[in-house]
C-alpha cells in the first residue's frame, strides 16, 4: 500500500490493528468488521484530495486500484473522508459520500465534441482540429476588434469581444493561468463562480 | 471568513442569517452545535423559511426576502439606544472618533451629493475633516455632533423596533429577542458571530448588507476576536481562490486593474497607493508597488525592465466608468457586441439571472468554448428548444442559430492537483489520484495550448495587439502542460538573483528583483517546501486554530484583524479567549496582524486601512458612507423608509427586449431560490444518488396560500414572473409563515434550483424567473426576493 501525500504516510494496516486492539476484551464485532474494511481497501493507493462541492473545505482520501499495472486504467473504488483533517474530522455529507459517482460516472465527456453553425448534433472531432480551428478563431476576432488606443488616443489594448469565464472548482493555479491567458489576449470581461 | 470554520466553536451567540449550514455546510454546521453543547451558545436565525438551521435554533425570527439591512440597522439602533457596545473597542479599534466634513447628511432616500442626471452621486461631502497635517481630525469623547460615532446615531435613530417589524414583517417581540441575545456579546467576555452565504449576497443591495453586519460586530467588539467576526460560508470548493487570483477589475491580490487614464505604471501607482490618514496607522497598501511591480516582473519575465514600465502598457486598461463585469458583458453579447465566450467549467445559462436572455445572448455569438466534465445547458444552449420543452418556445430552433462550439472534455478535481480555498481562507493542497478519462485533458494542457497556438500564428502571421500576446511569459519546463508545482512557486513568488522563494510579502521590492504572482500568497511554497499540503494536527493555542495544517493567506494568519482582540495595551479582552499575546516585546499566538515586534500602542489594529482603524462610517462605497435599507428591485411594497426613493439608487437597470420588472398588481408573491442537501448546484443531477434522493423539481407555497388558491399538496403549480415561467409539484408548508407588511399580508414561496434541460433528472430552470438586476459593487444578482404570481397548472 502507498500513501500519496507531500507529508509522510501511514499505514491503514496499523490503523486497523490499534482500533481492533483497543476493543479486542469486550464483545466488540469491531474486529470482524475491521477485517472486511481491509479487505475492501488493502490494496490501493490512497491520495489526499479535496472535496470539490462547498467551501467547507472537507479533505477527502481516494482510493484507487490498477495504477501498479501496465495497460490497465487506474479507476476509483473508493473515497471517503480523511480522518485528520481538523475541519470534517473523517466526516462527509451526503454529497460528499457519493463523491466515487461523481468521478466514475458514464456521463463524464471524455472526447471533444463539435458543433458546426446551424447543426442539430455534436459531431466528435479529434483534439489537433479543435485547438487549430479555436486558434483560428480567435485569431480572426482579435485580428478584426482588437484596440491598441481608446477613442482619446490613450494605449488601451484590449479585447472587448470576447469574454472569459471561469469555474468554481478551478484551482488558484489554472485561475491564475487563466489571468495570465487573459491578460495576454487583452480581455477585460473575465469572472468567474465568485460574481454569482 | 475573517475567522473560520473551527473557530465557530469559540463563539457564544450565533446569527446565522442569509445561509442555512445546517442543509447547505452540514459538515462546517457541526461547529455551531460544537458551540451549543460545550459553551450553551445560543444560535439566532432569521430566515424567510423555517430552515433546517431554524428547527435546531434558540430563537428563529421570519422575515420578508430583502430586508436585512433593515434588521441589521435596528440591531444597530437597540445596541445605541440601550448603551450596550463595548466603548472601549469602539473608542481605541474603529472610526467612531473621527470627524466628518461640514455639510454630509441623509434625506429622503439620498445621502447629500446625490446628482440625478448622472445617477449617482458627487461624494466631497462625505469626505473626513483632515488637519494641516493631512490626517484626520478626531474626538476621542465621540460626543461632536459630527464625529461618526454621532452620525451613526442619527442615521440608524429611524430603525426602531416597531419600524423594523414593519418591514421585516416579525414581530416587535420576536425582534426584540433576538436583539437581546446578539447584543449580549457587546462584552469583554463575550463574542458572537455571523455566518452567512447567499442570502446575503444575492440581493440589490448586497455590499451594503454585508457592511452593515460589519458595523454591528464592530460595535459589539467581535472583530478580530476568537468566536467572532463576518464569516462568508461560501458556496463552491474554491470561489474564494478565484476571487483572490482577480475578476474583470483585479488583478491577482486585489490589485485593481488599470485605468485608461493612468497613462504610465506612476500615475497607475499614485493613484492606487493610498496614503495614511491618521499618524499610527501603518497602512499596509503603501506597498502596492513593490506588489504591482513583482506582479509584472511574473507576469512578462524578461520582457519586463525598468525602462520599459516592466511591461505596464501590455496590460488591457478600462475606461474610467467602464464596466465589463458579468452584468455588463451578458448584456452586450445579446446585443450582439460579443463575438466568442470561453467557458472554463462555468454554466452561466444554468446560473445565471434571467435564462431566456441568457440564451438569447449566447445565440448571438460567432463561436462558444466550453471546457467541462459533463455536457451543460450552456454547452447545449442551442438544443434548449428541444430538450427544455415548453420554456423555450419562442427560442430559435438549431439550424437558425450560428454559433460554432466547442466542448472540450476536462480533468474533474480527483483527476487534477492543485490548491482550493475553503471558506476558513486554508489553501489546501490536493494531489492527482488517477488520469483523467478517455481524452480528456488537465485544464492547464488546455489553457497552454490554446495560448501557445495563438502565438506561434501571431509569430508566422503577425497581427493587431500581437505585442501583449507574446511578451507574456509562459516560461515552464514544459510549456505546452506546466506542472501546477511550478505554478505554485510562481505564485508565492522568488527573489530573482538569488532563486530563493520568498518567505513573505515583506521581502518583495519594487525594483524588480523581486517575482510573485500573488501578493498574499507569499509564504504557500517556500524554500521548506509547498505549505499548502502541511498536515499537522497540532492546536497550541486551543482555540481551534491549527496553524499547521494546510496555509492560510495571509502570512498563514488565522483569525484577521487579531490586533483588534487586546485592548490598548496588549491585554486580551477575554484571557480565555486570546489569540495573541504580548510579552513586552513581540507578540505570540496566531500570526499577529499587526507588525510582529511592534509595541501595542504604537499602530492601528486594522494594518490594512489608512484609517488604521475599522470603518463604521465609509465613504469609498457607490451608494453612501452607511448601509440604508432599499427594497429589492421587485416589491410588494414601497420602501417604507422613503417612498419616492425606494430601491437602491445605484443598482444598474437593464433596458433590452428581456429586462422587464414585474409589479405586485400582476405578480403579488415574493420569491426566493435555495440549495437542497442532496445536491450540488447544477452538478449532481448527473449523479445518480443525489437525483435519487431528490428526483423532482418543487414549489414550496404556504399553507395559508395553498389554501386561498385551492392548491393540495402534490397539485402542479405554475410560478411566474416577469420573465418566465416554472411548474412543478406543489409542496404546501407551514415553514414559511405570511408576514405582515404595511398593514398587508405579505406570502413568500420557495423555490429550490438543481435543475435544468441536461442531466441524470431534468427539471425547469428556476431562472428562468429572475431579474438581471445586480448590486453596483460586486455584480451579483438579485435571486432572493422577485415578484411572481402562482396559479395550478
Amino acid at each position: 500500500m502507498k500513501f500519496n501525500s507531500a507529508a509522510g504516510s501511514f499505514s491503514r494496516r496499523d490503523f486497523v490493528r490499534a482500533a481492533a486492539l483497543a476493543t479486542a476484551y469486550g464483545f466488540s464485532l469491531e474486529p470482524a468488521r475491521a477485517a472486511v474494511r481491509e479487505l475492501k481497501i488493502s490494496r490501493t493507493t490512497q491520495t489526499h484530495s479535496v472535496c470539490p462541492y462547498c467551501a467547507v473545505g472537507c479533505s477527502v482520501i481516494i482510493h484507487t486500484l490498477g495504477d501498479k499495472a501496465r495497460n490497465i486504467q487506474p479507476t476509483v473504488v473508493h473515497i471517503e473522508g480523511d480522518p485528520e483533517s481538523p475541519v470534517n474530522r473523517g466526516t462527509l455529507c451526503s454529497k460528499g459520500i457519493s463523491l466515487k459517482e461523481f468521478v466514475v460516472n458514464e456521463r463524464r465527456l471524455t472526447r471533444p465534441l463539435y458543433r458546426a453553425p446551424g447543426a442539430s448534433e455534436w459531431t466528435a472531432i479529434s483534439w489537433d482540429e479543435a485547438f487549430e480551428k479555436m486558434a483560428r478563431r480567435m485569431k480572426d476576432t482579435r485580428d478584426r476588434t482588437f484596440e491598441e488606443k481608446d477613442s482619446q488616443g490613450r494605449t488601451v489594448n484590449r479585447l472587448t469581444s470576447v469574454a472569459l469565464i471561469g469555474g468554481c472548482t478551478d484551482t488558484n493555479e489554472i485561475n491564475y493561468l487563466l489571468g495570465k491567458f487573459r491578460f495576454a489576449l487583452g480581455i477585460l470581461s473575465y469572472e468567474n463562480q465568485s460574481r454569482l | 471568513m475573517t475567522n473560520g470554520w473551527t473557530d465557530v466553536s469559540n463563539a457564544d451567540v450565533i446569527l446565522v442569517m442569509g445561509g442555512n449550514p445546517a442543509e447547505n455546510h452540514p459538515v462546517g454546521f457541526r461547529f455551531v452545535m460544537e458551540a451549543r453543547r460545550r459553551r450553551k451558545a445560543k444560535l439566532v436565525c432569521v430566515d424567510p423559511r423555517f430552515t433546517r438551521t431554524a428547527a435546531v435554533s434558540d430563537c428563529y425570527v421570519p422575515m420578508r426576502a430583502g430586508t436585512d439591512i433593515a434588521f441589521l440597522g435596528g440591531l444597530i439602533h437597540y445596541i445605541l439606544e440601550n448603551k450596550l457596545w463595548l466603548d472601549e473597542y469602539v473608542k481605541q479599534h474603529t472610526n467612531a472618533p473621527f470627524l466628518v466634513k461640514e455639510g454630509f447628511g441623509f434625506s429622503e432616500g439620498h445621502f447629500t451629493g446625490w446628482d440625478e442626471s448622472q445617477g449617482g452621486y458627487d461624494r466631497s461631502s462625505w469626505q473626513y475633516e483632515l488637519d494641516t497635517s493631512g490626517h484626520v481630525r478626531v474626538d476621542p469623547t465621540l460626543e461632536h455632533p459630527r464625529s461618526v460615532f454621532q452620525l451613526l446615531r442619527q442615521h440608524y435613530s429611524r430603525y426602531t423596533p416597531d419600524a423594523v417589524a414593519n418591514i421585516v414583517g416579525c414581530t416587535k417581540e420576536e425582534f426584540l429577542r433576538a436583539a437581546a441575545l446578539i447584543a449580549s456579546t457587546g462584552k469583554p467576555d463575550r463574542t458572537g458571530t455571523i455566518l452567512y452565504a447567499l442570502g446575503w449576497t444575492q440581493h440589490s443591495h448586497a455590499v451594503q448588507l454585508i457592511r452593515a453586519a460589519a458595523i454591528l460586530q464592530l460595535l459589539l467588539g467581535n472583530i478580530g476576536m476568537p468566536g467572532g467576526g463576518v464569516n462568508a460560508q461560501r458556496g463552491h470548493a474554491n470561489i474564494q481562490g478565484s476571487t483572490d487570483m482577480g475578476a474583470w477589475n483585479m488583478l491577482p491580490g486585489y490589485l485593481k486593474l488599470p485605468r485608461a487614464n493612468q497613462l504610465t505604471l506612476q500615475d497607475y501607482l499614485k493613484a492606487n497607493t493610498p496614503r495614511a490618514l491618521r499618524p499610527n496607522a501603518w497602512n499596509y497598501w503603501s506597498n502596492t508597488p513593490k506588489f504591482m511591480v513583482s506582479l509584472l516582473k511574473a507576469y512578462y519575465g524578461q520582457n519586463a525592465t525598468a525602462q520599459n514600465e516592466f511591461g505596464y502598457q501590455n496590460l488591457p486598461k478600462t475606461g474610467e466608468n467602464e464596466n465589463w463585469g458579468w452584468a455588463y458583458f451578458f448584456d452586450r453579447m445579446s446585443r450582439g457586441e460579443l463575438e466568442g465566450l470561453i467557458s472554463f467549467g462555468m454554466n452561466p445559462v444554468a446560473n445565471g439571472p434571467n435564462t431566456a436572455k441568457m440564451l438569447a445572448a449566447l445565440a448571438k455569438l460567432k463561436w462558444l468554448i466550453v471546457v467541462e466534465n459533463f455536457e451543460t445547458e450552456t454547452a447545449s444552449f442551442w438544443k434548449a428548444r428541444k430538450l427544455g420543452d415548453k420554456f423555450y418556445t419562442g427560442f430559435a430552433s438549431p439550424a437558425q442559430i450560428q454559433t460554432e462550439c466547442f466542448l472540450l472534455p476536462a480533468a474533474c478535481f480527483a483527476e487534477k492537483d492543485g490548491s482550493f480555498v475553503n471558506s476558513s481562507r486554508w489553501v489546501q493542497w490536493k494531489r492527482a489520484a488517477l488520469p483523467p478519462p478517455g481524452d480528456a485533458k488537465t485544464d492547464q494542457e488546455i489553457i497552454s495550448r490554446l495560448l501557445l497556438d495563438l502565438k506561434s500564428l501571431y509569430q508566422k502571421e503577425g497581427g493587431r495587439g500581437a505585442k501583449p500576446l507574446l511578451e507574456m511569459s509562459w516560461d515552464y519546463a514544459n510549456p505546452a502542460h506546466p506542472s501546477l508545482d511550478e505554478v505554485a512557486r510562481e505564485i508565492n513568488g522568488r527573489h530573482l538573483s538569488s532563486r530563493q522563494q520568498l518567505k513573505a510579502s515583506s521581502e518583495l521590492q519594487e525594483d524588480g528583483s523581486t517575482m510573485c504572482g500573488n501578493w498574499i500568497y507569499c509564504g504557500s511554497w517556500t524554500e521548506e517546501g509547498n505549505q499548502m499540503a502541511r498536515r499537522g494536527q497540532e492546536d497550541p493555542t486551543g482555540l481551534g486554530l491549527y496553524p499547521n495544517w494546510a496555509w492560510s493567506w495571509p502570512a498563514n494568519r488565522r483569525i484577521l484583524y487579531n490586533r483588534a482582540s487586546a485592548d490598548r495595551e496588549g491585554k486580551p479582552w477575554d484571557a480565555r479567549r486570546a489569540p495573541l499575546r504580548w510579552d513586552g516585546s513581540q507578540w505570540s499566538g496566531d500570526t499577529p496582524d499587526y507588525k510582529g515586534d511592534a509595541s501595542p500602542e504604537s499602530l492601528g489594529a486594522f494594518i490594512m486601512l489608512p484609517e488604521g482603524v475599522a470603518k463604521l462610517y465609509a465613504a469609498d462605497f457607490l451608494e453612501g458612507p452607511f448601509p440604508e435599507h432599499y427594497e429589492p428591485a421587485e416589491s410588494p411594497v414601497k420602501n417604507p423608509l422613503h417612498q419616492e426613493v425606494s430601491t437602491n439608487p445605484l443598482a444598474p437597470v437593464f433596458h433590452g427586449e428581456f429586462d422587464r420588472l414585474g409589479e405586485a398588481k400582476d405578480f403579488p408573491y415574493v420569491a426566493i431560490t435555495y440549495r437542497l442537501t442532496e445536491h450540488f448546484h447544477y452538478w449532481t443531477k448527473h449523479v445518480a444518488s443525489g437525483s435519487e434522493l431528490q428526483t423532482n423539481f418543487f414549489v414550496e407555497v404556504p399553507e395559508e396560500l395553498a389554501r386561498e388558491k385551492g392548491i393540495r399538496a402534490g397539485d402542479r403549480v405554475r410560478v411566474r414572473s416577469a420573465r418566465g415561467f416554472v411548474e412543478g409539484p406543489a409542496l404546501v408548508t407551514k415553514r414559511i409563515r405570511p408576514l405582515r407588511v404595511e398593514g398587508r399580508t405579505v406570502y413568500q414561496i420557495g423555490i429550490p434550483i438543481h435543475w435544468g434541460f441536461v442531466g441524470r433528472v431534468r427539471g425547469p430552470l428556476v431562472n428562468n424567473l429572475t431579474p438581471s438586476v445586480f448590486d453596483p459593487n460586486s455584480g451579483t444578482p438579485e435571486y432572493k426576493g422577485f415578484l411572481v404570481n402562482l396559479e395550478k397548472a
